[in-house]
């Protein structure tokens, strides 16, 4: 899946350029780019390390546990193959929090944590299972308590009323999210049909 | 409204707070296992660039192909059924591939149509309630080694669309529709 996408994206982006004759901006955008991507994972070093660290004792000291525990009546039905008391749950619940504040710093490396946590739960380690799937539904379309960086644009601006726009995305966020979680439980309850399908015809 | 910008200011503080005194109260040795910890971040990093690279860089190419507009230019009639003013529609498909190019958009549009126009509130919802789903995919499943992303991308698609209408629809409802 991802190959054809990145294929499509590089073989579609280069033959527009031939077409439109943009062929030196092309070449340029791609060197560019991937300096871009050196610059920005060297930017999330230190605060990697940092969050790493910090959730390095968060997890010593039960605390990550203790969170899941408390968050399993909540997210339960959303994460069914997470075990109990697995730290995982709360290692995506800090991300989901962190994410709603707005910690747009801090939810990169504990989203990452807790993919690492959600990768010891798989069996079969390169490809992704549905707790992972979920957990990024949620993480790309969550909700954003002070959507700063729009309020910023905005009065920056000259908006009259620059936080008009948060209970917009507010409604719009919850939007989002239930619609993907309902699209995520569906194309995995899907997924599960077709393999029970496939495994009965043989 | 300040409530809940003391409680974002609080939360970084409260939040090392809270895992130092765990930490400290279940004998742990904080700074060993921060250090400790603080170690994985490199190696972290250091898988996240090759996927990082890959993705910006079809992104990179994508975007100064003139891609886009050709795409644009093809949905334009069905999304102005749908009341996607045509200057906010070039976010949609921007927001998804793109975060810093989205928000330069976003500046764009507003100071072109005003903050407080249809357009420029349209634009600021659509920006705050969906996020750059390749970045974070290429990231999170680049971090954990992750080939086959089966339907994730799917999902969030779906749920990015969802967005993109649900923005469409609150603001016709609040702000007014959109007129020419």
């Amino acid at each position: 899946m991802l190959n054809y996408i990145w294929f499509g994206m590089l073989a579609i982006g280069f033959a527009v350029a031939i077409m439109n004759g943009r062929i030196e901006e092309v070449t340029k955008a791609a060197i560019e780019s991937s300096g871009t991507a050196v610059q920005l994972s060297i930017g999330l070093l230190g605060i990697m390390c940092m969050w790493s660290g910090l959730m390095g004792i968060a997890e010593k000291s039960g605390l990550v546990k203790r969170l899941a525990r408390l968050v399993r009546p909540l997210l339960g039905f959303l994460f069914p193959g997470i075990p109990k008391d697995h730290p995982a749950l709360g290692a995506v619940v800090m991300n989901l929090a962190a994410n709603f504040l707005g910690m747009g710093n801090a939810a990169t490396p504990l989203g990452i944590k807790a993919m690492g946590e959600l990768q010891k739960l798989n069996s079969n380690k390169d490809t992704c299972t549905d707790a992972m799937s979920m957990f990024l539904v949620l993480n790309t379309s969550s909700i954003q308590l002070i959507p700063a960086t729009i309020i910023a644009l905005r009065s920056a601006g000259g908006s009259s009323n620059p936080t008009e726009v948060i209970v917009t995305i507010w409604i719009a966020s919850v939007c989002a999210t239930i619609t993907g979680v309902t699209a995520a439980k569906i194309l995995s309850f899907w997924g599960a049909e077709r393999r029970r399908k496939r495994k009965w015809k043989y | 409204m300040e409530v809940l910008k003391l409680l974002s200011a609080y939360a970084i503080p409260a939040v090392f707070l809270v895992i130092l005194s765990a930490g400290i109260i279940n004998d742990v040795k904080v700074y060993d296992v921060f250090v400790e910890g603080a170690k994985e971040g490199i190696s972290t990093v250091a898988r996240i660039i090759p996927s990082l690279v890959g993705l910006l860089v079809a992104v990179g190419v994508f975007r100064a192909s003139g891609a886009l507009d050709l795409i644009i230019y093809a949905v334009r009639p069905a999304a102005e059924l749908l009341g996607i003013p045509s200057e906010a529609l070039p976010l949609a498909f921007l927001r998804p591939i793109s975060g810093s190019a989205s928000l330069a958009l976003v500046s764009d549009i507003i100071k072109t149509y005003g903050p407080d126009s249809f357009t420029g509130r349209l634009a600021s919802t659509m920006m705050g309630s969906t996020e750059t789903i390749f970045y974070t995919l290429a990231v999170y499943f680049g971090a954990v080694g992750i080939k086959n992303i089966r339907y994730t991308l799917a999902a969030a698609l779906i749920a990015d669309c969802a967005g993109v209408l649900a923005s469409v629809w609150i603001c016709t409802a609040l702000f007014g529709s959109y007129v020419k």
